[in-house]
C-alpha cells in the first residue's frame, strides 16, 4: 500500500435508538434521507469531494444493509486501486476479540488498518450527520496552525447548548475546556464530532486509553479531555454551513422540511460543485398523472403520483393512488399509498402499504405530533391512526 | 442464453432526426426523460441473459461512448465477455465515406471470431421496446431456421416513419422483405432484431464484402430470402420506431399514457441507463402540473402539462410548458411559453419568450441555444 497523507475513519456502528422503529433492522447511517440518499452518503460524498480516497467504515449494529449499500464504494468513486472504502466490523484475533466498546475503541481495534497507509493525519467522522463540508480546508488549518488535534465546531443557539459537547476556546481558537451537554454552557460552540488528529499522537492516546478498563473508550468523554488535560494543541475549526444531527424523529422530520424550505435554510442538494452521491438505484422516470396535484415537495424517480402531494418528500418507488392526500410527510422507498388514503405529518418506513381510505396523523388539534410507521407495515383499509402514533 | 452474443447495429439507415442528431448518433438520442435510445436494446439483451455485447460505432460517437462507458450500468463491465466497442472503418479511409454496417462488421471480424458464443442477435437501437429474446431464441432453435426476424403487425403506420416490412407465408416463413419501402401496404414490421448462428453472420459479411454490398439488412437478409430460411417471430408488445422527428416527438409524448409507460418500464425487465447523481425533483408552491414524466434534478416553479422533462430541467415561475420535450439542463425562464416544442440540451429560453410548434410539426430548439 502506498502512503496516504490522511485516512478517514467513519463511525457507523450506532443503533440510533432515538429513531425507534426506523432503525429496527438497519444501522442509523443506513437510514434513508432526502428522497434519494441514506445518511452515510453525506460523509462519504464529503470525503470524495474533499479529495480523501481512503475511508474505513466502522460497522457493528445491523450491518447487513449498510455493507451491501457501501459495496465496493464505486458509488462515491471510492473503489480505488489504492485505498478506497473498507468496511471494518469487529473481529477476533489471536488474543481474543470484542465488540467495539466505544468510538475510541473502534479506532483502536483497527490500528492495523490505519498503519497500512502510514498516514500523517486521521479524520474521524460520524455516519449520521447531514452537512456538506470540505475536510481539506479543515486539514489546511490544522497544518497551518501546527495543531495536534482539530475539532470542527458550530455556533448553536444558546438555548440548545445543553444538547451538545461544548468547546470553550481562547481568543486564538485554542480549546481550553470541554463541557459535555452542560446545563450552563460557557460558550455556544458545539462539537460536530468531526476530528483531525496527528496520527502518532492519537495512536498513543488510544493505546493508553485501551489499557484503562474504567474508560468509556469515547472520543468526547475520554480522548479529548485527556488531550486537553495534557495541554495538547487542540484547536477549533469553525464551520458555518448547514449541519444537522438527525438523531431523533423530530429532527429527522424537521431536516426534511428544511430541504423544502427556501434555499437559505436547508441543505442545497442541487449544487453541482458539491454533489452528494448515492447508490442511485435504476428506476424509470417519475410519472405524474392527470389526476395529480403537487406543491412544495421533493419527488424522486420511480414514483407514480395520482393523488395530491403537498409539502412532502417522496423517495424512489413510491406509488400514490388517486384521491390520496399526502401532507407534511416523509415517504420512504417503495411505499404504496392506495386511493383515498390521507397521510398527515407522518414518516412512513420502506416497503409499507397504506390501504384504501386509511387515515394517518389525524386528531382534533391544531398542533399535530409526528406519526411514524415502521418498515414493511400494512395499514388496513379505512384504518384511522391518531397523530403522534408509532406503528411497528 | 450463454451461447448467444449481441450486436447493436448503429447503422442509421438514412434516418435523421434533424438538429437532434446533428451532434450525436441516433443511438445516443435522449428519450423518455432519463434514457437514450440505446438503453432499450442493450437492456433487452442483458435482461435476456446475454453477457457479450458488441456495439458498432458510427461517426458521431462521443456522446454514445460517454453514455455507455465500460458498460457498468448494464452489468457488462466483466472480465470474461462484457461490452465491446467496435469502431468504424471509414474514419481511417482516404475519403472517409461510410459504406455501411457490413464494412464496420468486417473491420471487427476478430471480435466475432474470438467470441465463444455460437449464436448472435443483431439489434438496431432506433426501435424502442421492452422484450425478452428468450422466447424468440427458443423458437429459432425449434424451427431450425437460418435466421429469425422478430416482427410486429402494426395497426397504424405513419407516412413519415421508417419501416422494414415483411410478408410471411402461413408458416411464418418470410417470402418478402423491404427496407423502408415507399408504400405502406405491408403492416408486418421487422423489429430489426435478427437471430442467427454466428456462422451465418460471418457468411453474410463474407458474401457482402465479396460482392461489394454494404447494408446488412438489405443485402444480407432482404435480398437473400431465397438463399436462407428466414422465419418470422411475432410479438405483441409496445414498440416505438423512432424513424423521424415527428415520430420522435409523438413517441415521447405517448409515454405519458399510463398503459404505454407501464408496458415499457414495468414490463419484462428494467431499462438501465447511465446513473447520474441528482437530487430529487423539486416542486415549489407555484408548481401546477398535469401529466408529465420527469427525471431527477428538475425544478418546477411554473406550469407543466403533458410534457417530458429530462434531468436538471428548470421551469421558472410563471413559465408554461405544454406538449413539449425538454432535454437535460435546459431552462425555461419566467413567464416563457412553450407549446409543441422539442428543446435540446442546455438551452435557455429567456423570460417572456413564446415558442409554438405544430402538433404534427414540432419546433426544435438546437442544443446550447439561448433564445
Amino acid at each position: 500500500m502506498s502512503k496516504k497523507e490522511i485516512v478517514a475513519m467513519l463511525l457507523a456502528g450506532g443503533k440510533g435508538t432515538r429513531l425507534g422503529v426506523l432503525t429496527k433492522n438497519i444501522a442509523k447511517p443506513a437510514v434513508p434521507f432526502g428522497a434519494e440518499y441514506r445518511l452515510i452518503d453525506f460523509p462519504l460524498s464529503n470525503c470524495t469531494n474533499s479529495g480523501i480516497d481512503t475511508v474505513g467504515v466502522l460497522t457493528q449494529y445491523e450491518p447487513l444493509v449498510l455493507n451491501s449499500y457501501i459495496g465496493n464504494g464505486s458509488s462515491w468513486d471510492l473503489d480505488r486501486r489504492d485505498g478506497g472504502v473498507t468496511v471494518l466490523p469487529p473481529y477476533l484475533r489471536e488474543t481474543g476479540g470484542s465488540w467495539y466498546k466505544g468510538t475510541a475503541d473502534a479506532i483502536y481495534q483497527n490500528i492495523n488498518y490505519i498503519e497500512l497507509y502510514d498516514p500523517e493525519y486521521i479524520l474521524v467522522l460520524s455516519g449520521d450527520h447531514i452537512y456538506k463540508m470540505d475536510y481539506s480546508r479543515m486539514l489546511a488549518q490544522h497544518k497551518q496552525w501546527n495543531s495536534e488535534a482539530s475539532i470542527a465546531v458550530l455556533e448553536v443557539p444558546w438555548e440548545e447548548t445543553y444538547r451538545f459537547g461544548i468547546m470553550n476556546t481562547n481568543e486564538e481558537d485554542r480549546i481550553i475546556e470541554f463541557q459535555e451537554k452542560p446545563e450552563e454552557a460557557k460558550s455556544n460552540l458545539a462539537s460536530l464530532g468531526i476530528y483531525i488528529f496527528n496520527w502518532p499522537l492519537l495512536r498513543d492516546y488510544l493505546e493508553k486509553n485501551a489499557r484503562n478498563d474504567d474508560s468509556a473508550h469515547d472520543f468526547g468523554k475520554n480522548i479529548i479531555p485527556a488531550m486537553l488535560n495534557d495541554n495538547r494543541k487542540v484547536f477549533a475549526y469553525t464551520f458555518d454551513g448547514y449541519w444537522k444531527d438527525v438523531g431523533t424523529i423530530k429532527s429527522y422530520w424537521e431536516t426534511h422540511m428544511d430541504l423544502l424550505a427556501e434555499k437559505s435554510k436547508g441543505l442545497n442538494l442541487y449544487d453541482r460543485s458539491w454533489v452528494i452521491s448515492s447508490v442511485n438505484p435504476n428506476r424509470p422516470p417519475q410519472f405524474v398523472s392527470r389526476t395529480a396535484t403537487i406543491s412544495h415537495s421533493m419527488i424522486n424517480k420511480g414514483t407514480k403520483i395520482r393523488g395530491k402531494v403537498e409539502n412532502s418528500v417522496l423517495f424512489f418507488g413510491v406509488d400514490i393512488g388517486e384521491d390520496a392526500v399526502i401532507k407534511d410527510s416523509v415517504i420512504m422507498p417503495n411505499v404504496t399509498i392506495e386511493k383515498g388514503a390521507y397521510i398527515n405529518k407522518t414518516i412512513i418506513g420502506q416497503n409499507s402499504v397504506v390501504k384504501d381510505n386509511a387515515r394517518i396523523g389525524v386528531g382534533e388539534t391544531e398542533e399535530f405530533e409526528i406519526s411514524v410507521i415502521g418498515e414493511g407495515e400494512t395499514i388496513s383499509n379505512g384504518r384511522i391512526i391518531e397523530h403522534g402514533s408509532v406503528i411497528g | 442464453m450463454n451461447n448467444v452474443m449481441g450486436i447493436i447495429n448503429n447503422n442509421p439507415q438514412g434516418i435523421s432526426l434533424k438538429e437532434i442528431t446533428a451532434h450525436r448518433s441516433l443511438a445516443s438520442t435522449p428519450i423518455a426523460a432519463r434514457h437514450r435510445l440505446i438503453d432499450f436494446p442493450l437492456s433487452n439483451m442483458v435482461n435476456s441473459g446475454i453477457k457479450n455485447v458488441g456495439i458498432l460505432l458510427e461517426s458521431r460517437f462521443r456522446s454514445l461512448l460517454d453514455h455507455i462507458g465500460p458498460g457498468k450500468a448494464w452489468g457488462l463491465d466483466t472480465k470474461k465477455d462484457g461490452l465491446f466497442l467496435l469502431p468504424p472503418a471509414h474514419i481511417y479511409g482516404d475519403n472517409q465515406i461510410y459504406k455501411g454496417d457490413i464494412e464496420n462488421l468486417y473491420t471487427n471480424m476478430d471480435y466475432l471470431h474470438r467470441s465463444s458464443q455460437e449464436y448472435v442477435i443483431v439489434a438496431y437501437p432506433f426501435i424502442v421496446c421492452n422484450i425478452n429474446y428468450r422466447r424468440a431464441f427458443d423458437h429459432h432453435i425449434k424451427s431450425g431456421a437460418d435466421i429469425t426476424v422478430i416482427y410486429k403487425d402494426l395497426e397504424t403506420m405513419h407516412r413519415d416513419s421508417h419501416y422494414t416490412t415483411i410478408k410471411t407465408d402461413s408458416e411464418d416463413k418470410l417470402i418478402d422483405m423491404k427496407v423502408n419501402p415507399d408504400t405502406r401496404r405491408d403492416t408486418r414490421v421487422s423489429l430489426k432484431r435478427y437471430i442467427m448462428k454466428k456462422d451465418i453472420l460471418l457468411d453474410i459479411i463474407d458474401n457482402s464484402v465479396a460482392t461489394g454490398q454494404w447494408d446488412f439488412e438489405k443485402n444480407g437478409i432482404a435480398s437473400r430470402l431465397s438463399f436462407y430460411d428466414v422465419q418470422g417471430f411475432p410479438v405483441h408488445d409496445y414498440i416505438a420506431i423512432i424513424g423521424s422527428v415527428s415520430e420522435y416527438y409523438r413517441r415521447n409524448l405517448e409515454m405519458l399514457q399510463p398503459e404505454i409507460f407501464q408496458d415499457l418500464f414495468e414490463g419484462i425487465g428494467p431499462i438501465f441507463t447511465k446513473p447520474k447523481d441528482e437530487a430529487a425533483t423539486k416542486y415549489t408552491i407555484n408548481s401546477r402540473v398535469n401529466n408529465l414524466i420527469a427525471a431527477n434534478g428538475c425544478l418546477i416553479d411554473g406550469e407543466v402539462e403533458n410534457s417530458v422533462l429530462f434531468r436538471g430541467v428548470k421551469i421558472r415561475q410563471g413559465a408554461r410548458v405544454k406538449n413539449s420535450v425538454v432535454m437535460q439542463k435546459s431552462e425555461v425562464k419566467e413567464n416563457a411559453v412553450l407549446e409543441n416544442v422539442i428543446v435540446d440540451k442546455n438551452v435557455r429560453i429567456n423570460p417572456g419568450k413564446e415558442l409554438r410548434g405544430d402538433p404534427a410539426f414540432p419546433l426544435i430548439i438546437e442544443k446550447n441555444s439561448v433564445i
